[in-house]
Parts: structure tokens; sequence; C-alpha cells
């Protein structure tokens, strides 16, 4: 009954959490809708793992609410204990348990119906029946990874939390990985999947970006780019690292990334960043050329963050 | 209606079974594969039992005796001589006063102080059945109680080979009338009036033993999880507090009463300690006191930060319960807030227990009064336990 009873999976507000003197999460406030992929984005101890142990009620917020699959946050943990699977960034299920312990032990624990062939079909789905002997602290990182994913599956939650489950998996795991998180998506199971890698952002529904505790941004990958005022051009072209170095002192120019051969060069003041792009291009010593570009959501997300970074007085990168 | 519906839901869900079973499972197999600590488990009793057993069984001689001689006659010098020839007095004083003597005494020189009345042999040959006078350190009654033993031996030889002639008629007749000693030896055991025997210190190094290693093993249960990371996930699942507490101490029920039948087997063939009581009360009681200690464990574990602090916390736990549950010092000895400490642990009334059992043949109505508390102990502890138990990563 509850559970048609909620319209978001996750629905917060406000959360703030403080560890000693840090502020570590800064009034983030999140919704992410049933069957949704939702990209929780941020560079490392910008408070990712924490915002999530406040959602399924593994930290106590300082201050803020929300539902999580309907069930509040601050007084229901019990009950999103159940609902949910949570995923944790660093490896922690029983390394001295074999693997079919590990999974009969989590079966267990959320009582599933018949056990047995819930933990015997999982290993098989893994691969993994031939080693369900095996100790598991004897396993590669790529395969603790999955059997934590299957792990925090078994009990068939409508509500997934990732926290960054791909870190450090080789990127044929990584595909095979977010193809079958499409695939839950499309059974309706809610996910937010935490990562740092800016390459994952456009598989996610949607996305959050996250700098030092802030929440800077939310929404379709559209959406964010659209929000921000900024605009990019493209430099074609050799010897891009001090045309970059260069370009960084000019008026109208916010942030410059080097891919290779090709230099983004980003502003939020149109004319001024045309001006300074188109200079720059004229006097560089060997030949470029310039185009403008879509911004796109690594640049926005690089954006913001120095920008979060500025407001906080701490020393930048701007050069 | 759907409020109350779910809180009565949540009430039944306080405790799973099957959850439960769960949790019970993985600390089998845990511990199953935990070498060490499996070593330990059935390495330290064994190792504890021999050490202590013998150590204490070992029977000391040459302890240093003053003797008071008021009485300057032939039985004197005859005794005297008597307890230099015995091997457990070395004669160090014979010429101090009984003050001198007495502070000797309380100095711990001396372990005895003999002293012969001056009228001794006069009331002797009276047949007044005279009392000779000792005076024991029994501080360690281990250290005693053999000496004391020989002593009355060597008294009654000395009268029987020294008396004869000389013994008066009336004397004569009286000793024929009673056919006992014609003397008294009047053995007063200072420091320690409870007078234990060694059959005392194997029952009560069983609590010693049980606390010892089952307040280390569960004190780092907790700790353990979160140090290694799993606690994390431990918490992310819908175990409760009650359910963990309880069945991370099931393994270690079992270990208890495996290292007390451990004990027991040293006891009854090693010690020859007396088993006067019923073997399932026996076993029963040992349940209750295991319960009891595994429960201080899992609380320490859950207030410890870490595997450090949870060793540390136990050793806090064990120092008083070694020192005050009377099993170092007669408890009757100890000064009023030592017995109110005392009291309150478990050891304490298990000493008392497990004596009663095997040595006095104590059942039921005798053993009730020393029950209760262990059982309201357990039911305390669990309740701080749960209360200290963490059930987010704050
Ligand atoms: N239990 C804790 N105690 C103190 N500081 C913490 C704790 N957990 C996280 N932090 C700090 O909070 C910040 C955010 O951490 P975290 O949420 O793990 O970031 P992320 O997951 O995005 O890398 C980091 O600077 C980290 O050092
Ligand atoms: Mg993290």
């Amino acid at each position: 009954m509850n559970a048609d009873a909620f319209q978001y999976a996750i629905d917060v507000r406000g959360l703030n959490k403080h560890f000693g003197p840090r502020h570590v999460v800064r009034d983030v406030s999140l919704k992410v809708g049933r069957g949704e992929i939702f990209g929780f984005l941020g560079p490392n101890g910008s408070g990712k793992t924490t915002s999530i142990r406040l959602m399924c009620g593994l930290l106590t917020p300082d201050s803020g609410e929300g539902t999580c699959l309907g069930y509040d946050i601050l007084s229901q943990q019990a009950e999103i204990r159940r609902h949910v699977g949570y995923m944790t960034q660093r490896f922690s299920f029983w390394e001295d348990l074999t693997l079919r312990e590990n999974l009969d032990f989590i079966a267990r624990v959320y009582a599933m119906p018949d056990r047995r062939n819930c933990v015997e079909r999982t290993l098989e789905e893994l691969g993994l029946s031939a080693r369900a002997r095996q100790r598991t602290g004897a396993l590669s990182g790529g395969w603790k990874q999955r059997l934590a994913l299957a792990a925090c599956m078994l009990h068939k939650p409508k509500l997934l939390l990732l926290d960054e489950p791909t870190a450090g998996v080789d990127p044929a795991a990584r595909r095979d990985f977010w193809e079958e998180l499409h695939r839950l998506a499309a059974e309706g199971i809610s996910i937010l999947v935490s990562t740092h890698y800016m390459d994952e952002a456009e598989r996610c529904h949607k996305l959050a970006y996250i700098a030092y505790g802030k929440l800077l941004a939310q929404g379709t990958a559209a959406e964010i780019v659209a929000a921000q005022p900024l605009r990019t051009w493209s430099i074609h072209g050799r010897n891009l690292a001090a045309l970059s170095q260069e370009l960084r002192q000019k008026e109208g120019v916010a942030q410059t990334v080097v891919f290779g051969d090709l230099l983004h060069v980003s502003g939020d003041n149109p004319a001024l960043l045309e001006q300074s792009v188109r200079r720059a291009v004229e006097s560089a010593p060997e030949k470029v050329r310039c185009e403008q570009i879509a911004t796109s959501i690594e640049d926005v997300f690089i954006y913001m963050m120095n920008r979060s970074d500025g407001e906080e007085g701490s020393p930048g990168e701007h050069g | 209606m759907k409020r109350a519906a779910r809180k009565i839901a949540r009430h039944i869900e306080l405790f799973s079974l099957a959850r439960w079973w769960g949790i019970v499972l993985k600390e089998f197999l845990q511990l199953k594969r935990d070498r060490i600590t499996f070593a330990m488990i059935i390495g330290i009793p064994i190792l504890q039992i021999l050490l202590f057993g013998y150590a204490i069984n070992s029977d000391p001689k040459h302890l240093p005796t003053a003797v008071i001689a008021a009485d300057h006659s032939e039985f004197s010098r005859s005794f005297i001589a008597g307890l230099k020839n015995s091997d457990y007095f070395a004669i160090s004083a014979e010429h101090l006063s009984e003050a001198e003597a007495q502070s000797a005494l309380a100095r711990g020189e001396i372990q005895f102080m003999v002293n012969i009345p001056a009228d001794f042999s006069r009331r002797l040959v009276r047949g007044e059945h005279p009392a000779l006078l000792v005076e024991a350190d029994a501080t360690d009654p281990m250290a005693t109680g053999m000496a004391l033993s020989a002593l009355q031996q060597l008294a009654a030889a000395v009268a029987a080979r020294d008396l004869k002639g000389v013994l008066n008629p009336q004397a004569r007749q009286a000793a024929a009338f009673a056919p006992q000693d014609p003397f008294e030896i009047r053995i007063h055991r200072r420091y320690n009036p409870e007078a234990d025997t060694h059959y005392n210190i194997i029952p009560g190094l069983m609590g010693v033993i049980l606390t010892m290693t089952l307040v280390m093993l569960t004190g780092l249960a907790m700790t353990r999880e979160r140090e290694r990371g799993t606690m994390e996930n431990l918490l992310a699942t819908p175990v409760t507090p009650i359910e963990v507490m309880s069945g991370k101490i099931m393994p270690y029920i079992a270990i208890g009463l495996i290292q007390a039948s451990i004990i027991l087997i040293a006891a009854r063939y090693l010690f020859n300690v007396p088993f006067a009581g019923s073997l399932p009360t026996l076993y029963l009681i040992i349940l209750i006191f295991v319960t009891a200690t595994l429960t201080v464990g899992i609380t320490l574990s859950s207030i410890a930060q870490n595997q450090l602090q949870a060793v540390q916390l136990g050793f806090f736990y064990f120092l008083p319960s070694l020192l005050l549950s009377g099993f170092m010092f007669p408890f009757r000895g100890m000064p009023q807030w030592a017995q109110i400490i005392g009291e309150v642990l478990p050891l304490t009334h298990f000493n008392r227990l497990i004596r009663g059992i095997l040595l006095k043949g104590n059942s039921w109505p005798e053993l009730w009064p020393e029950i209760w508390p262990l059982l309201l102990f357990i039911a305390v502890a669990m309740g701080i336990a749960v209360k200290f138990y963490r059930r987010t990563l704050d």
C-alpha cells in the first residue's frame, strides 16, 4: 500500500551535516523520480557519500527532512533499510566468508522467500557458481564490485543507492554495468548512482552536481547546460598548451580545457569571449582555427566547481 | 488505524528469528575461520589451569617461623627441635618478644609464630589440656595449609614420645578417658578468616578464565565490524540491535561451555576437586554466568570506538572482577565499598555458586539467592548494550 503512496523515490530538502567544525553537506535538496537513473556527480570529498548516507538513514542530518520511497528519513529508517539496496563505496562484505555465505547471509537478513534458489540463481547470473566456495577476500576488485551489486539487489529493492560503483572498473565492465542499470530502470527501479567520471553523466536521465558540500545544479544534462550563461569555443591546432595559458588571462574567459589537439574555451560573457578567442587565434604563432560549439555538461561542471571554489574564499586554480 | 497497524508491525519486526539465525550462522562461520582465536579459546584455559593449579598446589617448605618459648621445659626444647627438623619450618627467630613477633608477622617477615605459654608443660603434666598457640599468616592459604597440618602431626609425635613417663596418673587417666591429644594446638589464621583450601582455587579459576577470555573475545565483536568497514553494510540491512548483539554472542556461549568443560575435567582428574552437586545444575549455572559475561563484552564492544579501546575496557572490567569477587581476597575481609562493587559483579555470584555446587552440593533453594542477581545483571547489561548500539554511522 505504502509502495504506491509516494511520487518521488527520493525527496529530501535542506539536508545539512557537520563533522566537527566541517560543514560537509550544505542545504542539499534532491528529487529522484521513479524509474529514473539519477547521476550524483562531484569531485572527491565533495560530500556524495555523506549525502547518500543521510538519504538512507545511515547518518542523521543536523537539519533537513525528506522521504525515501515514501518513508521518512528521520523516523522510518527501519523501513528504508528493508526496501533500499545500498552499495557502499568501499567493499563492505565479509572477506572471511565465501561468496555463497555472503549472499546467503544477505538473503537471510532480508528474509527472502526461497532463499536457496535465490542465492544459486544470483551466483549463476554472476557467472560465479564455480567459485562460490572461494573466500570473498580472494576476489579481484572487479569481481568484488559485481558481487556487491548483486548482493544489494538480492532483495529486489525498489531503490538502488550506488556509491561510485564503477570506480576502478575497466571500460568494458563499466559499459556492461550501465547497460544493466538501464535494464533495471526500465523495470521501474529507481537508481541514484554517484560517480566522479564525467562521461557517465551522459548515461543518466537526470543529474545533480555537488562540490564542497553544496548542490550546484540539478536536472537533465540539457537543463543544466541551458541554465548556465556559458558559451564555449573550440580551438583546433597544435601547441595548444601555451595558447591555453595565454587565454586564461584574457577578459571574458572563465576557463580553458585541453583535450589533445582540441582546446575548449568557455566564458559567461559571449561578446568578450568571442573577442578574446578571435584575437588569440589571429596572433597565434602556428595556424589554428576556431568555432563556437555547444557547451558540454563537462564544461559546465568544471565551471561550476571553479566558481563555487571562489565563493568559498579558498585559493582556486585560476592561474 | 493505519498508523496503529504500522506500529504493531514495527514491534513484531524488532526481533525476527530468521534474521537472528542469519547472524548466528555468520558468526559461527567467521569464528571457525579465525584460527588464532580458536587456538586461544582452547589454549588459554588449559595453560591457565595448569599454571595456576600447579603453581598454587606446590607445597612450600622452609617457611620462616618465630618461636616464643616462655616455657623452658623438656617438651619445649623437644618440640622446637622437631620444628627445626621438619622441612616446613625454618626457625628464623627464637628470642623475640611477643610484640616483636607480631609485627614481624604483620610485615610478612615470618609466616608463623609459635607461642608456648609459660605454664604449658606444668599444665600439660597436670592433664589440664593446655593450648599451644600458633599464629599463621594465612593470606595465602595454600602456603600455610600443609605446614599447619605438619605442625599438628609433629606436636602429636613429640607428645607421644616425650610425655609418656612424665604424665601424672591423673593426666594419664584423663588421656585414657579422652583418648585424644593431651594438649590442643590453637591455630589462629590471620588475614584470611575463611582459610580457603585448595579446592577453592580451581572452581574460582573457572570464573576468572571465562571472564577473561569471553569479555575479550566479544569485546572485539562489534569493533571488528567497524574497523573492517563491514559495519556500514550490516547497518544498511534490516537487522535490529537486539538481533545483532544476541546473535553475535551465540557462538561464544558454545565456546564458554567448551572452556568450562575443559576446566571441569582438569579439576576432577588433575586436582581431584570433589563434585558434590548435580552436573546439570552446574552446567545451567555456567550457562547463565557465560551469558552474563558475554553481555558485558558486547556492551563494551558497542561502547568502544575501536579494537584497542575494547581491549582496554575489557581489562577495566576484568581487574575488579579478579580482585573483588572473592577469588583473590576473601569477600568478607574486604571493606564495605569493595563488597558493594563485588556484589554487582557476576564473578562474585558465580564463585559462590560453583563452590556451593561442587564443594557443598548445594541445590536450587541455596543457589537461588545468587542466581537472580546474575539474571538481573544480564537484563540490565543487555539494555545498556542496546542503548549504546549505534544504529547509524554518526
Ligand atoms: N565520518 C566522518 N568523519 C569526519 N569527516 C568525514 C566523515 N565522513 C566524511 N568526512 C569528510 O567529509 C567530506 C565529504 O566526504 P564524502 O561524503 O565521503 O565525499 P565523497 O563521497 O564525495 O568523496 C570529506 O572531506 C571527508 O573527509
Ligand atoms: Mg565517496
